[in-house]
Order: C-alpha cells, then structure tokens, then sequence
C-alpha cells in the first residue's frame, strides 16, 4: 500500500555552533550578544528532519515536504541559500525571533496554524518532522505542542529511523537510555516525528533542485508573516556564562609509558 | 510553597528507577505539600516503596495499556493525574519515557513546561528552575507564572530521596481508552548485544574517541583495525563509555574507514549527547566547541592530541598529553590488564 505524503517540517535556524555566544540583556529579555551578525546554520536536527522527509518522499510518489520557518527574514534568506540546494521542499516563512530564550507554546502556537493553513493540508497523509531538541532552547517541546495543538497522538521524539511497511503502517525508532532504540508501530499518518540524527548523510549540494527550490522560495520570504513571539510569563532571574576556562596542564616529550602510568593512575584514582 | 506533583513512571517491574527518585528528592527540597502521580502497569509495589516520602496522597493509573512507553496513553494518564492532583507544580524525571510526553501534557493542561531542569530552587519564596540554553553554553535560572508548571528534571543533576518502604494507599484514576489511543504499539527494544553495548551511562569513565583514529599514521598508513582493537580493549578493561565526536561518526555516511561499532548515539557534543560522568578522557580528537559542549557535564577531563593548540589546550582539558594515542593507549591496555591480572 503505497501513500503519498503530506511531510511538514518544523525548523528555525540557530548560530553557527562555531561561533562564540555570549548572553545579553535586553528589554524583551535575554538575547545574544551581536545576534543579528552571527552566521546563522539551518538548525542541525531540523536539517537531518528535512533530509530525512525528502527521502521520505522520494520513496512515496505524489508526497510533498514543506519546511516551516520561523526567523528574522533576512537571516533566513541566506541559510536558505544553502539549504535549497540540497532537497526539494517548499518554504513557508514566518518573520519572527529565532532565539533560545523564546517561549516554546508560543513558537508551537504559530507552527500549527501555520501548518493548519496549508492549502490542501490531509490529516490522513500528514507527517509532521522536526528537530526532537533545537541547538537554541534546546527544549524537546515545540513539536510536541504543535502534535497537541493539531490533535495529533501518534509521537514520537529522538527517532533515527522511519520504515514503511508493506500495510503502510509506519516501524519507528526512537531513541531511549543507554544507546538503544525502541521500536514501536504505528498505523500510519497523521504523526509527529521528532528527529535525532537519523541514518543518512547530508545530501550534496545539488544546483538544480537550488534554483527550482529559490524560484518559489523568495515569494515565500517576501509574503513572509510577522509572528509576534516572546516569553510571557517568564522572569529570567539569571543567564550567565560557565565558569568554563581550565588551567589546561600540557604535557609534552614525554614517552608513551610514562603517560600511560599517569593515566592508568587517574583513571584508579576514586 | 504551592503543592507539587510528582510525576513518575514504573519500569518494567514495577519499581522506580534512580531519576524518579531524585525528582522526588528535588520536589522535597521545595517545601511544601507533595503529592505522587504514578503510571504504569502495576504500581504498587512503586508506592510502597516510596511510601515514606511525605506525600499527602498517591494517584496511580495502571494497566496493561500503561506497560509501553507510548505517547498518546502516557499523555493521557499524566493529563489526569494532573487534573485528579490539581498541583500547580509539576516535577518529573526526564527520562525519555516522560520527556516524549510531558511537554504535550502541559499543553493539554494549559499550562508550560521547562525540560532538561539541572536544579529547582526557591527564589523570592517562589520556586526557579535553572537549565541551559544553546546546548549547555549557557546556564539560565528562572520562574513561570503561568500555571500549572511542568517541569523535567534531567537525571543525575540531584541525589536521589532514599527512605524506608511501607504501605501506601494509592488513589486510583480512571483514564478511558479508545481505538485511537492504541494505533501505536510498543514492538521492542533493539539494542547491541551486551558485550557490544559501549553506551553505559552509569559508567565513571567517558572515554572519546575522535576522527584521528581512522586518519592516516605516521607511515602513511590507516590503521583501523587496531584502533579498534585498542578502544575495545580499553573499554573492556575500565568498563568506560564510549563517546564520540561527530565527525568520527558521519565518516560512515561518507563512505570512509569507519569504527564499526561507532554510531551517532556514541555522538558527544551540539547534535550529541551530553553524559554525565565524573572523569572523561579525549583520544585523536581536537576540542572544538561544537564537541566539548557536550562535555559541560564531565568534573575531570584530559585528552590525547598531537596537536599541542587544539581545543582541549585552551582551558578544555585539565591535562593534555601531546602524544600519539595509538603509542600510549597500548601501554594504557598493557599495563591495566597487567593490573587486573595481578
């Protein structure tokens, strides 16, 4: 039994993770030193969600993936430079905060209605992908929410692989403590799959699938809607950086069992 | 203090695990009237067990419907604990039982939800929740208005409530299943086989092995068959987990020499885990941030390099041996086996 799917994919972008981040205060609230300037990435899991959707559809003909965004438009712009070129998708934009210290039920709130209003949107082909935590807040709850917010009870957080069966029922893996998967079977869409790393690797850029993609891409940015989202509710008493710098004791010239003995002499020590 | 619900689930038989415990340790902290929520299914045995605790009541739902950790019967028992318990506050353990669930339930519930919780606390008299943002770079401490507060406290973070068993009296609450609640059913656990599993979380040891292992040699060669024999060898002998960095592990999807038994769960780091362990020991891997933020959580830290600036160099690592990891990790194996041997 073959279906075509409707994927939804749920992801913002997050700093480069090799810049540095530094807290600041603002009248909204915390934010990030300089965060408009940062180079900004699609955020990793959401990018492995998005990997994994197309895939997904290639292998079910007549599906379809979206990717909803929620970011300051000019920001999104450019990480969707890079990220067009690597699988088909169409975008839907929201121009709004990106940060970690956002209110997630607010995000959620604006994600589902946005998904709601997808013309033609076909619960019983829905798939709704994201990231299972962010690089930002870094929560797990957002795409929960969003399954709640849709009415959907099929959910699944930190999955590394989807199957479909024969009966188009769906094998999910999902990962539990120490390093095992639970697998579970679902009868089929609609489902929230929050993503972990998956099992496939990031897809070449490929220039074709880039221009088709930006051809209805940058419409998508020019209609893209303000979403007003802050953190109400919320007081941050604190945010502060970790007391993270060590006196680093380099040890060098020294032979192999000599360092060893120290090792193996740590390693005993309680 | 405003009344706060514990939320816990069993294990497969019946008891509580060490996270429940120490959410429950956490909630005591706070002051105030407790009360426990319990789900799975037989429960009991998890109430008697903690029956000394102080709760003023028990709530229970069991069943065999309530045995597998599925999200659409999980959400709907902790949905009505928490009605049936009224608690403005919430406390449970982030297990990945409840962390697939209860932000949804705070939704249902109409209230919010703060996860991977490292500490609760009194701030003003009013309970503060403290976690990281941006993948552990930066700690926040905070407070909600909105009620009620679900809030998942990591596991590790708070040592857990030990106390006498007895006999509690478990209040049992009605949750009505339908056809839609079970379109999902639980199959299994894959897991490696026992001597294959290199993820221990319990472990006192984080052993991290990076991309260098499978990278060229002074001779010009790869040589991973024994840097495998080497990290399994060592993991044998300690009883260490065994971590990764990222780009250890996508050198399989790039068709690279790869660590057979290396996947992205071993993976440390921005898209990784962060374990809890109180000594780690980097090998070949250079200590870039997006990896050792994944090590916010490890107390004593040295690593392996050849490269004398790397990451680790800078403030990451309490010791850096600049050394060839092949050369001594084979002395670290002879002289532990000659250790146990003895």
């Amino acid at each position: 039994m073959s279906t075509a799917y409707q994927i939804v994919v749920c992801g913002s972008i997050v700093p480069d993770p090799l810049q540095t981040l530094e807290p600041v205060s603002t009248p909204m609230g915390p934010a990030l030193k300089n965060e408009m300037m940062l180079p900004a990435v699609l955020d990793p899991w959401a990018s492995h969600a998005l990997f994994e959707a197309a895939h997904l559809a290639n292998s079910a003909p007549g599906s379809k993936v979206w990717l909803i965004s929620i970011a300051p438009k000019a920001k999104l712009q450019q990480v969707m430079m890079t990220i067009a070129q690597k699988v088909p998708f169409e975008l839907v934009a929201l121009d709004g905060p990106a940060g970690g210290f956002t209110e997630a039920a607010e995000v959620a709130a604006i994600l589902a209605d946005a998904i709601k209003a997808i013309p033609g949107l076909d619960m019983k082909r829905l798939l709704v992908f994201g990231g299972w935590e962010s690089a930002s807040r870094g929560a797990g709850a957002t795409m929960q929410m969003v399954g709640e917010l849709l009415g959907i009870t099929d959910q699944f957080q930190g999955v590394d692989q989807i199957t479909v069966n024969t009966d188009g029922s769906l094998e999910i893996l999902e990962r539990i403590e120490g390093g095992k998967h639970q697998v579970s079977k679902c009868a089929g869409p609609p489902a929230v799959l929050g993503w972990a790393t998956g099992s496939l690797p990031e897809p070449p850029n490929n220039p074709q699938i880039g221009m088709a993609n930006m051809r209805a891409i940058m419409p998508a940015l020019q209609r893209a809607k303000p979403a007003k989202i802050a953190a109400e509710g919320v007081t941050f008493v604190r945010v502060t950086l970790p007391k993270q710098l060590r006196e680093t004791k380099i040890v060098k010239d020294t032979p192999a069992y000599e360092i060893a003995k120290e090792i193996v002499a740590w390693i005993a020590n309680e | 203090m405003e009344t706060i619900l514990v939320l816990a689930h069993t294990e497969t038989d019946g008891s509580l695990a060490k996270p429940a415990l120490e959410a429950l340790a956490a909630a005591k902290s706070l002051g105030g009237l407790l009360v426990v929520g319990l789900v799975g299914e037989n429960v009991q045995d998890a109430a008697n067990s903690i029956a000394a605790c102080g709760a003023a009541k028990f709530f229970g739902v069991c069943g065999a419907d309530f045995a597998q950790a599925r999200y659409a019967t999980d959400a709907a028992a902790a949905e009505a604990i928490a009605q049936a318990a009224g608690a403005p506050v919430i406390i449970a353990p982030h297990t990945s039982r409840w962390g697939r669930v209860l932000a949804g339930v705070a939704q249902r519930l109409g209230g919010r939800a703060d996860t991977h919780v490292t500490a609760v606390s009194l701030v003003n008299g009013a309970p503060a929740v403290t976690r990281w943002y941006y993948r552990q770079r930066m700690e926040a401490v905070l407070q909600r208005a909105q009620r009620p507060w679900v809030i998942a406290l990591d596991p590790g973070c708070v040592a857990p409530w030990r106390g006498e068993a007895g006999t509690a009296s478990v209040e049992k609450v009605a949750v009505n299943l339908t056809d839609a609640h079970k379109r999902t059913t639980v199959t299994g656990v894959r897991a490696p086989k026992a001597e294959e599993q290199t993820i221990r979380p319990d472990a006192k040891l984080l052993f991290v092995a990076g991309a260098g292992w499978t990278k060229k040699q002074a001779d010009g060669q790869v040589h991973v068959a024994e840097a495998e024999k080497l990290i399994l060898d060592f993991l044998k002998l300690t009883g260490a987990s065994l971590g990764s960095s990222k780009s250890l592990v996508d050198l399989s999807g790039e068709g690279q020499a790869v660590l057979p038994f290396m996947t992205h769960l071993n993976q440390i780091g921005q898209t990784g885990s962060t374990p809890r362990h109180p000594k780690g020991l980097s090998t070949c891997c250079h200590g870039e941030e997006p990896h050792t933020v994944g090590w916010r959580f490890i107390n004593e830290r040295r690593a392996i390099s050849l490269d004398p600036s790397c990451g680790w160099a800078r403030g990451k690592a309490d010791v850096l041996y600049v050394a060839d990891a092949f050369q001594v990790m084979a002395k670290v194996n002879e002289l532990l086996a000659a250790k146990k041997s003895s």
